[in-house]
This record gives structure tokens, C-alpha cells and sequence, in this order.
């Protein structure tokens, strides 16, 4: 019973924060079927702020609002650079100025900040463990579930409910048509650019909060992380990324659990083998997105 | 209302319109006829803001819109329903029509009673309100793309293909409606393979050729001048 409860705080805090990464990724992929490959650098963003601001000796969730907003402002910035100048002329194009300028925000850290890691202010929160049902857990595991269920519900109120979140889910099907019913393009765009900066932000924020350094790649593991759970769950849909999520942390945490110590070392090797046979039994992923065909 | 002058436009090295003019009056219907391939949709989309055109001038209501995007053509009063019948399958009919009236959101009074005069219209769409689009039948989505291209309140509507893969039982309906909005005094351009039924509605008629205007007239000129067959057949 305890190992059960132990396994499902572990699965439910790690596929959290996997789900809200992948998230972040596919909303942007969604409207514009271009992966952001400088999404994990909003992470990284969000890192360095929290960093930066560390000796301001402001409230920590002021510090953290700040180190979220500069997450957003990243999104929204890499869309201008990187995405709006070269969108219209070629998909290859874009994959190559976001790969780019992931590469420019990286080095941009390692050389006015450091390539060595940076301590961020964390609330004592961060390093308390509770025990519940006798079971000893980190209080950020909880945390992250928290955070999850109420970004998840917000996330799922937005797209189903409001005007905004209504266009954006008809842009992501047919943009085109979309914008002849007046939906203005750049609105949307900018929104999933917004959206994403947030969700990577916030999780950006307890991620680094596992170990409590920010390094310039910290961005590295969860966009691949992010990636892969959009893939498992189908590109295009958004369930499927949250579903994803969920399903490779518990493939993770079932190889943490299992894997004796020599094998640990080639977990990923394991993980990804298994998204291998995802893929081969469901190559469209689990879930399919809307159907982008029309019915004449 | 709505004046094309020598369009032009290109897919890459391809002219698809190859310099065609045409014009609708305030509330008349103009049909655009012509072979699988003569240049119509492209027309249409390109007028709808949505292709650009790489010569020649647009104007509607004396306003040149020529390099105006899909978002502003809507807000300047012309509405579009495109040949691929772009309902927004995972949307409920409500949303989609919801969407509609993305520009005057604001108008939430005048919103409702256009949509409850759509759902009046054409009421299958308002047993179907909180169905996903996609489970609609084809004649039903035709219906709602034609609602909700009317939700923005137009001044103007393109109408491309409305009658394609429908029972004529439909098309008859769909038609019955295309004469209600014309006569609510609605510009109308019409694209239609069923040409007996355009040129019936239509005031006028154009006939288009691998991008050109093959020929213009008033609907019964066009009707008792014109091989149809020999257009129809790319002969
Ligand atoms: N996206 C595209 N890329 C390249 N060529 C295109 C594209 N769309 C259309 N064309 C070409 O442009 C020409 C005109 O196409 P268009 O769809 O406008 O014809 P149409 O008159 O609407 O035909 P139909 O009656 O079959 O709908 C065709 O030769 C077509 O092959
Ligand atoms: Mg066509």
C-alpha cells in the first residue's frame, strides 16, 4: 500500500511536470506545425531570471512571478526573431532560425553568466519532505501536482471556453480559415507563443527546483522530454500531450523502480526503446488529433 | 460593390488567373462558370484575401483592398465559403457559428439574433448545436459554413462550389437559400458547376478559361450564347 502511494506521488509529480512541458511545446506546434526548438531555452530563461533576481531580497513568489513573466516574454520574443520574419517562405527555414537562436540563448548564458551551474532561490518548501500515510515524500513533489491540476484545469478552461482558446483551437485545424472568419493570425501566434512561455516558465521553476541549480542546457532534457510525449500522444492533439506525459513518466518511474543499479545508467536507452514500440504499434501516437480532412 | 481588375495570380511558376476582371453591383448575383481547373476557386481565395495576387487591383465598395489579408477582408464586410467546406470538425455547430461572429464579438445581442435567425434558417444545425462539426453530413456542414460565414453580417458573399457531392434534394435547399440572401439584398458571388441552377439565380454570369474570362453577360445571354459543352470540356 505505501509502495503503491509512493509510486503514484512519484508518476503523478514527474508526469505533471512532463505534461505542462509538453504542453507548452505542442501549443505552439499545433497552430503553426513547427516545432519551437527554442523551447527548452524558455526554461533555461526562467532559470537565470529566478538567478538574477535572487539577491533582490523580494517575497520568493514576486521572484518567481518575474522569473514566469520573463519566460512569456521570451515566447512571445522568439516568435518575433525567429519565427514571423521567415514563417511565410519556408518550414526548413524556421526549424533552422529556432534552432538558432536556442543556440544563441544557450551560449548567450555561458558567456555572461557562466557554464557552471548557478544556485536559485528556493522557498524552504523546496527541500522539506512530509509523510503521508506513512509514506516520506518531498513537499515539491506535491507541489508539482498541484501545479499540474490547476494549470490543466485553467489550460482546459481557456481552450474550451473562452473566445480566445476557441479560435486557437480552430486555428490549429485550418488557420486559413481561421483568419477568414476574422481571427486575426498574429493574435493566435503570439497567444500560443504567450501560453507556452507560462506553462515552460512555471515548470521551468520546479524542475530546477529538483536540484536547485540552473545551468545553460537545463532546457535540453525537457524539450527532448517534451518532444517525445507529443510524439506518444499525437502530434496534434492536445489530450495527446498531456497523455503522453503522463505515460512516460510512468515508463520512467516504473525503470527507476525496477532497473537494478547497473542498469540504471541506460535508463534512457530502455525508455526509449519502449516509445519505439509505442510508435510501431501506433505510429500516429495514441491519441489522433482533429481531423485536419474535410468531408466534401 | 466588389471591382476586379486584370487579377492575376501565381501558384510559383504557374498562372492559375491570368488576368481576369469582373464586377458585382450592391445586392446582385454574379456566377463565375467555368472548366475543373479554369481558375475559380483561386479567384475566389485570392479575393478573399487569402492568396495574393500578383498583378491587377481589388476594391470593394470603392476601397482598394488588393493587398489586404483574410482577417481585414472580413471586417470590411466580405465573407467567405470555401469549395473545401472548411467546417472545424472537432468544434461544436455552436463554436463554429460562434466563430463567425469572431469580429463583432462585442455585439453580443445583435450576435444572438443572428443566430438564432441561422438556427431559424436552417434547422437542422439547431438540433446538431453541441455536436462536433465533424459529425455533421456533408449537406449539413455546406449549411453551416454558409451560417456561419453570415454571422459576420457581410456585405458581400463568395460562395465557391456550394452544391459539390450533395443530393439534389439538398441543392435544392441550399439554392432556396442562396435566393433568401440575395434578395435580404446581400452581393453575392457564386461559383457553381450546376450551371442550369446559376445562371437561374444569377444576374449576371462570367465564364472562365484556363484563367481567363472566356466570356460576360447577363444571365440569359450567357445562357443561350454558351457551348456549354465546348467550356465545360476544355474544348
Ligand atoms: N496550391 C496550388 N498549387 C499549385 N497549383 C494550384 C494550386 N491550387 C490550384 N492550382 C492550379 O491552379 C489552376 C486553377 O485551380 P482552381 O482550383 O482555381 O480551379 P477551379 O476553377 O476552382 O477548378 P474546380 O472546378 O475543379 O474547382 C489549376 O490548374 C490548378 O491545378
Ligand atoms: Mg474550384
Amino acid at each position: 500500500m505505501t509502495f503503491a502511494l509512493q509510486f503514484l506521488i512519484d508518476v503523478l509529480s514527474l508526469g505533471g511536470a512532463y505534461a505542462l512541458m509538453a504542453l507548452g511545446l505542442v501549443i505552439v506546434y499545433g497552430i503553426l506545425k513547427l516545432v519551437n526548438f527554442a523551447y527548452g531555452e524558455l526554461i533555461m530563461v526562467a532559470g537565470y531570471t529566478l538567478f538574477l533576481v535572487g539577491g533582490s531580497g523580494l517575497p520568493w513568489l514576486v521572484m518567481a512571478a518575474v522569473a514566469v513573466l520573463m519566460a512569456i516574454v521570451t515566447g512571445i520574443f522568439t516568435d518575433y526573431v525567429a519565427f514571423r520574419p521567415v514563417r511565410a517562405k519556408s518550414v526548413t527555414a524556421v526549424l533552422i532560425t529556432s534552432f538558432a537562436f536556442s543556440t544563441l540563448l544557450q551560449n548567450a548564458a555561458l558567456l555572461f553568466i557562466s557554464p557552471r551551474p548557478r544556485n536559485v532561490p528556493l522557498p524552504a518548501a523546496f527541500s522539506q519532505t512530509v509523510e503521508i500515510a506513512g509514506v516520506i515524500t518531498p513537499v515539491r513533489n506535491l507541489i508539482t501536482i498541484a501545479a499540474a491540476v490547476v494549470l490543466l484545469g485553467v489550460f482546459a478552461f481557456l481552450m474550451r471556453r473562452t473566445v480566445l482558446g476557441i479560435a486557437m483551437r480552430a486555428a490549429a485545424t485550418n488557420f486559413t480559415m481561421a483568419r477568414m472568419l476574422g481571427v486575426p493570425a498574429n493574435l493566435i501566434i503570439s497567444s500560443a507563443f504567450a501560453i507556452s512561455g507560462l506553462l515552460a516558465g512555471i515548470v521551468g521553476i520546479l524542475w530546477i527546483g529538483r536540484i536547485g541549480t540552473v545551468v545553460p542546457g537545463i532546457g535540453n532534457e525537457p524539450l527532448l522530454v517534451a518532444f517525445i510525449a507529443t510524439v506518444i500522444g499525437g502530434m496534434r492533439s492536445l489530450g495527446g500531450a498531456v497523455l503522453g506525459g503522463f505515460l512516460l513518466a510512468f515508463i520512467d518511474t516504473t525503470l527507476n523502480y525496477t532497473l537494478s543499479q547497473e542498469l540504471l545508467k541506460f535508463r534512457d536507452a530502455f525508455t526509449f526503446s519502449l516509445v519505439i514500440l509505442i510508435l510501431l504499434w501506433r505510429p500516429e501516437g495514441l491519441l489522433k488529433g482533429p481531423a485536419t480532412g474535410q468531408r466534401t | 460593390m466588389l471591382e476586379v481588375a486584370d487579377l492575376e495570380v501565381r501558384y510559383g511558376a504557374i498562372r492559375a488567373v491570368r488576368g481576369i476582371s469582373l464586377a458585382a453591383k450592391r445586392g446582385e448575383l454574379i456566377t463565375l462558370l467555368g472548366a475543373n481547373g479554369a481558375g475559380k476557386s483561386t479567384t475566389m481565395m485570392c479575393i478573399a484575401g487569402a492568396l495574393k495576387a500578383s498583378a491587377g487591383s481589388i476594391r470593394l465598395a470603392g476601397e482598394d483592398v488588393t493587398s489586404a489579408g483574410p482577417e481585414t477582408m472580413v471586417r470590411k464586410g466580405l465573407a467567405t465559403v470555401t469549395e473545401t467546406r472548411d467546417v472545424f470538425p472537432d468544434l461544436t455547430v455552436s463554436e463554429n457559428l460562434m466563430l463567425g461572429s469572431y469580429i463583432r464579438r462585442h455585439d453580443r445581442v445583435g450576435v444572438a439574433e443572428d443566430r438564432e435567425r441561422m438556427l431559424a434558417l436552417f434547422p437542422r444545425l439547431a438540433e446538431r448545436s453541441a455536436q462536433p462539426a465533424g459529425t455533421l453530413s456533408g449537406g449539413e456542414q455546406q449549411m453551416l459554413v454558409i451560417a456561419r460565414a453570415m454571422m459576420s453580417r457581410p456585405k458581400v458573399l463568395l460562395l465557391d462550389e456550394p452544391s459539390l457531392g450533395l443530393a439534389p434534394a439538398i441543392v435544392d435547399q441550399i439554392f432556396e437559400m442562396i435566393g433568401v440572401l440575395k434578395r435580404s439584398g446581400l452581393t453575392i458571388v457564386l461559383v457553381e458547376q450546376n450551371i442550369a441552377k446559376a445562371l437561374d439565380v444569377a444576374d449576371r454570369a462570367y465564364v472562365m478559361r484556363l484563367g481567363r474570362i472566356a466570356a460576360s453577360g447577363t444571365a440569359d445571354e450567357i445562357s443561350a450564347a454558351t457551348d456549354f459543352n465546348a467550356v465545360y470540356l476544355g474544348g
